[in-house]
């Protein structure tokens, strides 16, 4: 990104000023050398957000930010509904509260290469993974209500986890306010076989040991240890999901101008967060949230039936569960002022400092889990949520790698069959259905995620805990 | 002019272009070039044919509806398809999809698309009468 149109805040923070029709400024957080990859489409799509009605403060990017369409993907946004603000299906984006969880487990690094193949094949086989792939479940009308209005909680009803899972998900396991009056026939058409299923493309589950600990004491709160063994996954609200942001894009688009919106971009097609089709988007949207929630809840409880035939231990207590596709209400100072916003984070986390009420109790000294996930190759991350955060980004954190590399340069760069081999020297074993996918996912193909996770801790919008290494990786 | 399509740059996702003599093989190709974002059309067996229909205010959003009613059919049935039979006519669209139920071993689906996008969305003609229909799908 050309810096000469950048004002340089502070070592960590770039902002592009006001300018045109923009509400409010834009703010990038990032190292240099980060600024100097990102794409100059960034800039022009943080500007675009930065128009939309009702504002507050600035349109913010995670230091992965890379353009996606509409909103970057590493974008937060939030409305103030009692000042026009709106609601917008792009600022969420297709896979509607897509995230990642992770699991502790009860083994150690070197307990784990002794059965590295037969673990890996077990995962294999259990975990339905890849399009059009299906679990052995199928939703008939009223279990299918049931799951969009109780999200995790309801797959713990029906046998899938245990009750103690439910504090470690985000929103205590599902959105209260998800209207499941509001999904279509054909979203849940779409759905009816795809629960407990990964998905595609960067979605994966992995087995990550920990590798270097930054904070012993945050770590600790978190049960994590050195060759510590977890895993982890990362899938969203599967075809559903899809369908109900496909459907409310649309609405959005031909319904804007009746609320004196002008659509300059289709994407970012937006209507007020109070009018009859923003609250009937929020109700479906976090209807879908609730479906990506029991999915995640669905596969844990494979993984744990996995764990138990392969070492008759079941016992792998969840961490943490964390969207990073969302929309949420939540309670922010503005300008010395509490209000309730409507804040958008597409391809960013929540991340909550210490002491917030929303957080479970066992993490209420420390701050909420940051699940920030690497690539195949690389590695991942295990931040927390830090007070500065919530002055800085609206409690907002960076979700990934984020990729340098298109699909097709991926494509033509590298081969798939080459991807799995290098990686298997490396220790890590790669369990796919098809080469082709592993090539546009490989690891060069995606930024440096500890360049990312470090500019997210050098702005403060995140402490850095623990960093983990792949050991098994089954993809999507 | 020969129908074709193909593929153009998007840094986190893909874009998908289909060009023709008429609007509707222009749609029609960006269909195929929508499916070889998946897997090579060419080993998706045309055996079974499924038929859709779109209404849309304009061409863009035309287009829009047509590559997510395949994406619906293609996610709600579990199949792929690579041969499109479509008839526009005003702001309305009619089509036979052709193909047959994924199979994981053989199709070795690459990626799932989870949506058409507005994004870089077009349907235009150029000087020569050839229609020319785009977007950036989300993957």
């Amino acid at each position: 990104m050309d810096k000469s149109k950048l004002v340089r805040r502070s070592e960590w923070e770039w902002e592009i000023p006001r300018a045109g029709r923009m509400e409010v400024p834009g703010l990038l957080f990032a190292s240099e050398s980060l600024i100097d990859e990102v794409d100059e489409k960034v800039r022009e799509q943080l500007s675009n957000v930065a128009s939309l009605p009702g504002i507050v403060e600035a349109a913010f990017a995670m230091p992965d930010a890379h353009w996606g369409y509409g909103f970057p993907i590493g974008g937060v946004a939030a409305f103030d509904p009692n000042q026009g603000g709106v609601i917008s299906a792009g600022g969420v984006g297709f896979d509607i509260s897509c995230g990642v969880r992770t699991l502790l487990t009860p083994l150690r690094r070197d307990e784990v290469e002794k059965i590295r193949d037969t673990l890996a094949d077990a995962l294999f086989y259990h975990i339905p993974a890849g399009m059009g792939s299906t679990s052995r479940l199928s939703l008939d009308k009223r279990a299918m209500t049931a799951m969009l209005k109780g999200g995790a909680r309801w797959a713990v009803s029906q046998g899938y986890g245990v009750a103690g899972d439910l504090e470690c998900v985000e929103n205590g396991g599902g959105c209260g306010d998800a209207d499941p009056d509001e999904v279509s026939e054909q979203a849940r058409r779409r759905q009816t076989e795809e629960m407990g299923t990964l998905g595609s493309g960067n979605h994966y589950l992995e087995l990550q040991a920990v590798a270097e600990i930054f904070d012993p004491v945050i770590a600790a709160a978190y049960g994590l240890a050195l060759d510590k063994v977890v895993v982890s996954i990362h899938c969203g609200s599967r075809g559903l999901g899809h369908q109900v942001a496909t459907e409310f894009s649309r609405r959005m688009i031909l319904e804007a101008p009746q609320y004196g919106i002008h659509v300059t971009d289709r994407e970012l097609a937006s209507v007020p967060a109070h009018s009859p089709p923003g609250k009937a988007y929020y109700g479906a949207m976090r209807a879908a949230a609730n479906c990506a929630l029991a999915n995640r809840q669905i596969l844990s409880h494979f993984v744990r039936e996995v764990f138990k035939s392969v070492i008759g231990d079941d016992k792998l207590p969840l961490l943490y569960d964390v969207s990073h596709n969302l929309c949420s209400p939540e309670d922010h100072e503005v300008g010395g002022v509490k209000k309730r916003l409507v804040v958008h984070r597409k391809g960013a986390t929540r991340a909550l400092g210490p002491g917030h009420p929303d957080l479970p109790a066992r993490y209420r000294p420390v701050g909420q889990p940051v699940l920030v996930g690497g690539t195949m190759g690389t590695t991942s991350y295990i931040l927390a949520g830090t007070e500065e955060s919530g002055r800085r980004a609206f409690n907002s954190a960076c979700h990934g790698a984020g990729r340098s590399q298109s699909r097709s340069q991926a494509l033509k760069q590298y081969r798939g069959e080459d991807v799995v081999e290098n990686l298997r020297r490396r220790n890590i074993t790669v369990k796919t259905r098809s080469f082709r996918g592993v090539a546009e996912e490989a690891p060069a193909a995606y930024k440096d995620v500890s360049e990312v996770v470090r500019a997210t801790a050098g702005a403060g919008l995140a402490r850095l805990v623990a960093r983990l290494e792949p050991m098994i990786c089954v993809k999507g | 002019m020969t129908p074709k399509w193909e593929h153009f740059e998007h840094q986190a996702d893909i874009g998908i272009r289909g060009t023709g003599g008429t609007m509707a093989e222009a749609f029609e190709q960006a269909a195929v070039a929508m499916t070889a974002v998946i897997t090579p059309p060419d080993r998706i067996l045309p055996q079974v044919a499924i038929r859709v229909r779109c209404e849309a205010p304009d061409r863009e959003l035309l287009l829009a509806d047509w590559l997510n009613a395949i994406l619906r059919e293609m996610s709600a049935l579990r199949m792929l398809f690579s041969r499109f039979e479509v008839t526009v006519s005003g702001n309305s669209l009619e089509a036979v999809l052709h193909g047959e139920l994924l199979d994981p071993a053989r199709h070795e689906p690459a990626v799932e698309v989870k949506g058409a996008t507005y994004f870089k969305l077009s349907v235009a003609q150029d000087e020569a009468g050839n229609w020319t229909a785009q977007c950036v799908v989300d993957v």
